[in-house]
C-alpha cells in the first residue's frame, strides 16, 4: 500500500492549483447531491414496502393480539399514527415534518415523540431520523439506534479482517498474474481467480464447515459456528468465516487489478525502460505497480456493497451476530423499525464507497478530466 | 441389503491411481508457479525445421509433464466411469452406480463433444471453444448439468427415488445407505448419497433440481437481457434526459443490497398486495416491444410483410404474456380463463421477477456503455446518412455488432443468476420449503449442518460445479472471440 498512499498524496498537491481544486468542489458538490437524492428515493422505497398495508396488519396482529378483527386493526393503527397518509409518514419518520399526536378512539393520545405515550412539556415536535431517534425494535425491545450501534461493531470487526486478508492476496495474485499475459502463471492464477468468483459465500461456507468443522474427513481444525467470536475473536473460531467472505470477493479483485497490470505493462512508457535495459523486477516494482494500482482502488470500494450481501449469508450460516444477522431478524419478524434503521445504514453505506470511489479515482488519476 | 460403500471393488487399483495422478499434478503446478515466477521469458524462435523453440530446461519439461499427468487424470477417471457400467450391480460402489445412474448423460457429451470438434472449422465462435481447454471444461460441465436437467425433467431417467417421498428409517443416513426390504418390485435398492432430514434421497433431490435451476436461470437472464437492451439502446443512442433518467433509476436498483431487496420484495405480505404481479406484467412486456420494434424497424417499408412476421411472432407472444401475468387469485386476473393456457405457481414468478429485477439494471448499463462506443463508428454514419430510422440503427446495425461481450456476459450472468436463485433458497424465500432447487437444500441442510454433514454437500457441490462451468465457458469464449 505505500506506493499508493505516495502516489495519493502526490496526486493530491499535484491537484492543487486553484482551477482543479474549484473543479474538484463541484464534482464533490454534484456527487453529494445525487447521493441525497438516491438516498432520499432509496429511503422512501424501503419505508413505502414496509409500510404496505399487509405488513402494517401483521404487525397490528403481533402488537396486539391475533384475533382482531378487521375494524380493530384499522383502529390500532389509526390511534398509533400508521394510516397517516405515506408521505406524511415518511416526512415525520425523516424527522421533517412534527410527529403526530393523536387523541384514540380509546381515550388515550398518543405522540410519535413520546414513544406512543402522552404528550408531555419537553417532548420535542420533530422526531425522526435526522434527530437520532430511530425508533424502537419490536423484536429485541430495545432502541434501533444501540441495536444497530452494537451489531455495526461487530460486523466492522469482521469486515476488518476479510479486508486484511482479502486485499493483500487479490493484489498479490493479480500482480502477479497481469505481470506477463498469457504466461502460464497467468492461466493457472486466472483459473483460480474464477474458481473463487464462481464460489458463493453460502457454497464454500457449507464446503469448508463440512470439511474443516465435523468429523466427515478427519480434519476438524476449525469451529463451525462464530458465536463465540463476538467477545473473543480466536483464530479457531473465526477463520472460517473470515475466509468465506475473502474469497468470493478476491477473485473479482484479482482480476480487475490482472487487467489494470496487463494494460499498464503495454504501456509505452514501460516499453522504453525495458528497452533502456531496466530489469523485469524492477519494472515491476518501480514503474508498473503504482499505475496498475488505480483500477483495483475503485475496485475495492466498489465492492463494499457485495462484502454486505456475503457479510448477511455468512453470518446467518456461522451464527455471528453482527449487522447482517440483524438484518435477517429484522426482515423474517416484521420489525419495521429496525428494518428501516438497518436499511438506511446499509443504503448509506452503499452510496458512501461509491462517492469514495469516483472521488478517489479523480484524486488518483490525473489523466480524468470529467466533462 | 447391504450398505454400498464408496467405489466398490473397483476402488482397490483406480482409486489410489487416480489419488496419485491428481497429488502430482497439483504439485507439479504448484512447483511450476513458483519456478515461472524466477523463469525468464520464453522468446519466439524458429528452428531450422520450421518448428517453433518451446521453453526447455527444468520448467520447461515440468511443464510438458504436469500436461500428461492432467490427461492421464482425465482418462483414469473416464476408466473408472465406463468400467463402472459394465459392473453388476453394486460392485462399483456409491461412485459407480451414480455414473451408471447418469449414462444417458455421458453418451450425450460423447456426442456432443466428438460431432462438434468433428465440425469445429464450420461452426463458427463455437466451434473456436474447443480450440481452448478451459472452454472445453466449462462447456462440458455446463453441458452436463443440461442434459441432466433434460433427462430428469423430460423423461424423468436419471432420479432414483421421488424426491418428495419419505421413506421411514433413513431419516440423514449416510450414503449408500439401504433401503429397507419389502418395498415394491423394480424400487431402487439404496439411498445413493444418504436421506435427508425427512428421509428423502438426497441424490433425487439433486438432479430434481437441476431441472428448476435450469429453467428459470437461462429464462430470468433472457428477459433481463430484453429489458437492459430495449432501454439501454436508446439512452446510449439519444443520450441526453432520457439517459440521465434511466441512468439514475438504473443506479437506484443497484444500489439496493441485493438481500434486503429480495427480503422486501419476497415475502408473502407483499405478495399479497399483488406487487410481484405488476413487477411482472411491466417486465414481461419487454421482450413484446423488443420484437415488436426489431420486426417493424427492418420491414416497414413493405407493409404485407411486416404484418405476416408480426402477427407470426406477436400472437404467441402476447398470448405467453397474458397467460403468465393472469393467474387465479391474482389482483390481475382479466384474461378470461379458457384462454388462459397455463398458471405460474406464484413462488416461481416472483423468484423469477425479483431476480430479473436485479439483473437487468446491470445489462442496461453494458448495453449502454456499448452503445456509446460503438454510435461512433462509421457504419453508423453510413446508416444514418442512408436516412435509416433509428431504431432500426439501434437494433440492426449497433446491436449485432455488440454481440460479442454481451455474449460472454450472457453466460456470466446465468451464472450469477444461478448465484441469486441458491441466495434465495438459502434464505427460504419465494420458492415453497420442500422445493427440491439446490438454494432450499442447502438451506435445509446447514441447519443440522454440525451434526450432518452430507445432505447438504451435494447440492452444494452440483451448485458450485453449474457455476464454474458458465465462468469457465465465458473466459473460454472471451479469449477465443479476442483472437479474431
Amino acid at each position: 500500500m505505500l506506493p499508493l498512499l505516495r502516489f495519493l498524496s502526490r496526486a493530491i498537491t499535484n491537484n492543487n492549483t486553484d482551477k482543479t481544486g474549484a473543479f474538484m468542489g463541484l464534482f464533490i458538490l454534484r456527487r453529494l447531491g445525487v447521493m441525497i437524492l438516491t438516498a432520499l428515493c432509496l429511503t422512501f422505497i424501503v419505508f413505502w414496502l414496509t409500510n404496505l398495508y399487509p405488513n402494517l396488519e401483521k404487525l397490528a396482529k403481533t402488537q396486539g393480539n391475533f384475533r382482531m378483527s378487521d375494524e380493530q386493526v384499522e383502529t390500532f393503527l389509526g390511534n398509533r399514527g400508521y394510516t397517516q397518509s405515506l408521505p406524511v409518514k415518511y416526512g415525520q419518520w425523516i424527522g421533517v415534518l412534527p410527529g403526530y399526536v393523536i387523541e384514540g378512539t380509546d381515550g388515550e393520545t398518543r405522540a410519535k415523540c413520546a414513544a406512543n405515550r402522552a404528550p408531555t412539556d419537553d417532548t420535542a415536535t420533530f422526531c425522526g431520523i435526522l434527530q437520532g431517534e430511530w425508533g424502537q425494535s419490536t423484536v429485541f425491545k430495545d432502541d434501533v439506534s444501540t441495536i444497530v450501534g452494537t451489531r455495526l461493531g461487530l460486523t466492522g470487526k469482521l469486515m476488518f479482517w476479510v479486508m486484511m486478508v482479502m486485499v493483500p492476496g487479490a493484489l498479490l495474485i493479480g500482480v502477479l498474474a497481469g505481470m506477463r499475459e498469457g504466461s502460464r502463471t497467468d492461466r493457472s492464477l486466472s483459473t483460480i481467480s474464477i474458481v473463487s468468483t464462481a464460489t458463493p459465500e453460502y457454497v464454500s461456507g457449507v464446503i469448508l464447515i463440512a470439511v474443516f468443522a465435523t468429523p466427515l474427513f478427519g480434519m476438524q481444525y476449525f469451529k463451525g459456528t462464530a458465536t463465540s467470536a463476538m467477545d473473543d475473536a480466536t483464530f479457531n473460531n473465526f477463520f472460517l468465516p473470515v475466509i468465506t467472505i475473502a474469497m468470493y470477493g478476491m477473485g473479482y479483485i484479482a482480476r480487475m487489478t490482472r487487467a489494470s497490470m496487463t494494460e499498464v505493462m503495454t504501456a509505452q512508457y514501460v516499453r522504453t525502460a525495458r528497452l533502456k535495459g531496466v530489469s523485469f523486477p524492477n519494472i515491476v516494482m518501480k514503474h508498473a505497480l503504482r499505475n496498475a494500482l488505480i483500477a483495483p482502488f475503485t475496485v475495492i470500494m466498489l465492492q463494499f456493497p457485495w462484502l454486505l450481501n456475503g457479510v448477511v449469508i455468512v453470518e446467518t450460516l456461522f451464527n455471528y451476530k453482527g449487522f447482517g444477522w440483524t438484518l435477517v431478524q429484522a426482515a423474517s419478524n416484521n420489525d419495521i423499525e429496525l428494518l428501516l434503521g438497518v436499511s438506511v445504514v446499509s443504503v448509506f453505506v452503499v452510496l458512501v464507497t461509491q462517492l469514495i470511489s469516483d472521488i478517489g479515482y479523480v484524486f488518483l488519476n490525473p489523466r480524468i478530466r470529467i466533462s | 441389503m447391504e450398505p454400498l460403500t464408496w467405489t466398490g471393488s473397483l476402488g482397490s487399483i483406480l482409486v489410489p491411481a487416480i489419488v496419485i495422478t491428481a497429488g502430482a499434478f497439483l504439485t507439479g503446478l504448484i512447483l511450476q508457479l513458483i519456478m515461472g515466477l524466477f523463469a525468464p521469458e520464453v522468446k519466439l524462435q524458429a528452428n531450422a525445421d520450421g518448428t517453433l523453440q518451446g521453453r526447455g530446461g527444468l520448467l520447461g519439461r515440468l511443464e510438458n509433464y504436469t500436461g500428461h499427468l492432467f490427461l492421464l487424470f482425465v482418462l483414469l477417471c473416464a476408466a473408472f466411469i465406463v468400467l463402472s457400467w459394465f459392473m453388476p450391480y453394486g460392485d462399483a460402489g456409491i461412485m459407480g452406480e451414480i455414473s451408471k445412474r447418469f449414462l444417458p448423460v455421458w453418451i450425450s457429451l460423447i456426442i456432443t463433444f466428438t460431432l462438434s470438434i468433428k465440425f469445429k472449422r464450420s461452426l463458427g465462435l463455437y466451434g473456436k471453444l474447443f480450440d481452448s481447454t478451459i472452454g472445453m471444461i466449462g462447456f462440458a460441465l455446463v453441458m452436463f448439468w443440461v442434459f441432466t436437467a433434460i433427462f430428469v425433467g423430460l423423461f424423468d431417467m436419471i432420479a432414483t427415488h421421488d424426491p418428495l417421498s419419505q421413506i421411514s428409517g433413513i431419516k440423514n443416513k449416510t450414503p449408500g445407505f439401504p433401503v429397507p426390504e419389502g418395498q415394491d418390485e423394480g424400487f431402487f435398492p439404496h439411498y445413493l448419497l444418504g436421506g435427508d432430514n425427512l428421509a428423502r434421497d438426497i441424490f433425487s433431490r439433486m438432479v430434481e433440481g437441476s431441472v428448476i435451476v435450469m429453467v428459470i436461470a437461462p429464462l430470468a437472464t433472457v428477459f433481463a437481457f430484453m429489458v437492459g437492451i430495449t432501454l439501454g439502446l436508446p439512452a446510449g443512442y439519444y443520450g441526453g434526459r432520457l439517459d440521465t433518467i434511466l441512468s439514475f433509476l438504473a443506479n437506484l436498483i443497484l444500489a439496493f443490497p441485493v438481500i434486503l431487496l429480495f427480503y422486501l420484495l419476497v415475502t408473502p405480505e407483499i405478495v399479497a398486495t399483488g406487487l410481484p404481479n405488476f413487477l411482472a406484467a411491466f417486465l414481461f412486456v419487454f421482450p413484446l416491444v423488443f420484437f415488436g420494434v426489431l420486426i417493424n424497424s427492418r420491414f416497414k417499408t413493405q407493409p404485407s410483410k411486416n404484418m405476416l412476421y408480426l402477427a407470426i411472432v406477436l400472437i404467441p407472444l402476447a398470448w405467453l404474456y397474458m397467460s403468465t401475468i393472469s393467474a387465479k387469485g391474482s389482483p390481475l386476473f382479466i384474461w378470461p380463463n379458457f384462454l388462459d393456457g397455463f398458471d405460474i405457481p406464484g413462488g416461481i414468478l416472483v423468484v423469477f421477477v425479483s431476480v430479473v429485477f436485479v439483473n437487468s439494471p446491470t445489462v442496461y448499463r453494458i448495453v449502454r456503455g456499448l452503445t456509446l462506443d460503438i454510435k461512433t463508428r462509421d457504419y453508423v454514419a453510413a446508416a444514418q446518412t442512408r436516412g435509416e430510422g433509428t431504431w432500426y440503427i439501434m437494433l440492426w446495425e449497433i446491436l449485432p455488432n455488440a454481440r460479442g461481450p454481451l455474449i460472454v456476459d450472457f453466460c456470466l450472468r446465468i451464472g450469477y443468476t444461478t448465484i441469486l436463485l441458491g441466495t434465495l433458497g438459502f434464505f427460504g424465500l419465494g420458492l415453497p420449503p420442500e422445493s427440491p432447487d439446490w438454494g432450499s437444500t442447502i438451506n435445509e441442510g446447514r441447519k443440522l449442518l454440525l451434526i450432518y454433514a452430507h445432505p447438504a454437500l451435494p447440492p452444494a457441490i452440483a451448485l458450485l460445479s453449474m457455476v464454474l462451468g458458465l465462468n469457465l465457458l465465458a473466459d473460454g469464449l472471451r479469449e477465443e472471440s479476442l483472437k479474431d
